[in-house]
């Protein structure tokens, strides 16, 4: 049983959230440099090579100058899996979250990017109306948090896809609609990155479950064996049409392909894809009932 | 091949250059983005110095501002460029510009004014920020600070690159062999195996 006051936890996840937005900005985590490394060493294109060669240099110096690895700071997203009996309500952990990104953006200083749609005028924070935004998950029998951070560049936020297909149109119409969207993007979303595909539910939740596809670590597969094939075809598929890093040409286009599946209406075949620039940032936090923070790069 | 060139340059300098080279930069270049460039364009401001044989960079950094007004270069890196891609034939043809410097090229309909009036788009590596910010020594000037962070920014530069010869002044661009190689493949081959 904990006896933490609430006040102290929703301080711990403040901190937390705080130092996850600016670790994520400057130490990619481990798989994403493995991918990047392997993909230099396969890439066969000149330019291609050169422009590989690039990013892993930049990864390096990011870690030698504790320098963020690019400078769009991005959104903060944020996903947090809360145990049923974690003593702080999620309307407070949303508060904190959203403190953390504050203090994180002023505190460094991080360059803010947060704006009002229609007047553009700036917050100066990273914070605004449903910024940051959470995607929850509710965890029964269990008293922890999790909490992951992944500041969302824009230049591969831009390059976001959904389309409504329809139930005759098949998974092969799911394939091209997601080769037509990565080809298309070409250059602009800063190629190698993680392509991210929702697929089921309904228009919002297919586009929701791609932005959940963007976070998983490089080289993890869906469990539902149907939906890593098409994660396994559409790797294959993508890294054949040759736009390759920058757009500029190459044999690597993705570094991964993610997809995440929901149920759907008998009459609906929604498809969604949100790209994952190289610069695939994430962090993580475990937070225990006590209010303990472990940090995980990996998550 | 293989090019260096001080900037600010001159038209004879951008048309040696060929699609696929490669260029690193010398001496000076200029930071503008999507608002600094409505305020030149749409909302006719002439931007406080000129333009004339300028390298233009695609960039909003993140700074620090010291005591004495100042600023210091914390991480400058590089923004897609095909969402400004209409201003590209202004700046070449009005403001004398000589490379446009991004990331992701610009729209093919800037290839004419290129063409047309000799300016090139140089490609940099995009989200590699930590790295390019090693190669700005100095942030010399900063104007049309009510926009930050897309002020209009003149930085002093060493061995600024690689920089990947994106679309050059005789109507040649990667972006667009890359598309239609792409295209090619997914017609011949790639939709046939769906």
């Amino acid at each position: 049983m904990s006896t933490i006051a609430s006040t102290d936890l929703a301080t711990a996840v403040e901190e937390a959230a705080a130092h996850l937005y600016v670790w994520a900005l400057k130490d990619i985590p481990q798989d994403l440099r493995d991918a990047l490394r392997d993909a230099m060493g396969r890439e066969t294109h000149k330019v291609g090579k050169r422009i590989l060669e690039t990013i892993n240099t930049n990864v390096s110096v990011a870690d030698e100058q504790g320098n963020l690895v690019c400078q769009d700071t991005g959104i903060a997203v944020f996903y947090a899996r809360v145990g049923e009996r974690f003593p702080l309500h999620p309307a407070q952990i949303e508060i904190a979250l959203r403190e953390g990104t504050r203090r994180a953006t002023l505190e460094h200083p991080l360059r803010s990017n947060t704006v009002h749609t229609l007047t553009r005028k700036a917050t100066g924070d990273n914070t605004g109306h449903r910024i940051p935004h959470v995607h929850w998950e509710f965890v029964p029998d269990w008293d922890g948090l999790d909490v992951k951070c992944v500041p969302k560049g824009s230049g591969s936020e831009n390059m976001s896809f959904l389309k409504m297909l329809v139930p005759a149109d098949g998974v092969k119409a799911i394939k091209r609609f997601v080769l037509d969207s990565i080809v298309g993007a070409g250059g602009k979303p800063c190629p190698p990155g993680i392509v991210g595909v929702g697929i089921g539910g309904s228009a919002d939740l297919a586009m929701h479950l791609a932005k959940e596809a963007i976070a998983r670590p490089v080289g993890t597969q869906n469990d539902d064996p149907d939906v890593a094939a098409l994660e396994t075809d559409l790797f294959a598929l993508l890294n054949d049409t040759g736009v390759g890093p920058m757009g500029l040409g190459g044999d690597t286009t993705v570094l991964a392909v993610h997809v995440e599946q929901a149920h759907t209406h008998i009459t609906l075949n929604p498809v969604a894809v949100n790209y994952q620039c190289w610069a695939a940032r994430r962090a993580s936090a475990h937070i225990s009932a006590a209010g303990e923070i472990e940090y995980d790069r990996e998550a | 091949m293989h090019h260096e060139i001080t900037f600010p340059t001159d038209e004879a300098a951008v048309r040696a250059l060929r699609a696929g080279d490669t260029v690193t930069i010398q001496g000076e270049i200029v930071g503008i983005r999507d608002a600094t460039q409505i305020r030149i364009f749409d909302h006719g401001q002439d931007p406080p110095f000129p333009l004339r044989g300028a390298a233009l960079l695609h960039t909003a950094p993140n700074v620090r501002k010291l005591a004495d007004g100042s600023y210091e270069p914390m991480c400058i890196g590089t923004t897609t460029s095909a969402r400004m891609s209409r201003f590209t034939e202004g700046l070449i043809r009005d403001h004398g510009a000589r490379a446009i410097m991004g990331k992701g090229g610009l729209l093919p309909e800037a290839l004419e004014p290129l063409r047309e009036h000799g300016g090139v788009y140089l490609a940099i590596v995009g989200g590699a920020a930590a790295l390019e910010t090693t190669q700005i020594e100095a942030i010399e000037q900063v104007e049309w600070e009510d926009l930050m962070p897309e002020c209009l920014w003149r930085f002093r530069v060493r061995d600024f690159g690689p920089l990947i010869v994106g679309m050059d002044s005789h109507g040649e661009s990667l972006y667009e062999n890359v598309q239609v190689e792409a295209r090619r493949r997914l017609d011949e081959s790639i939709y046939a195996r769906l």
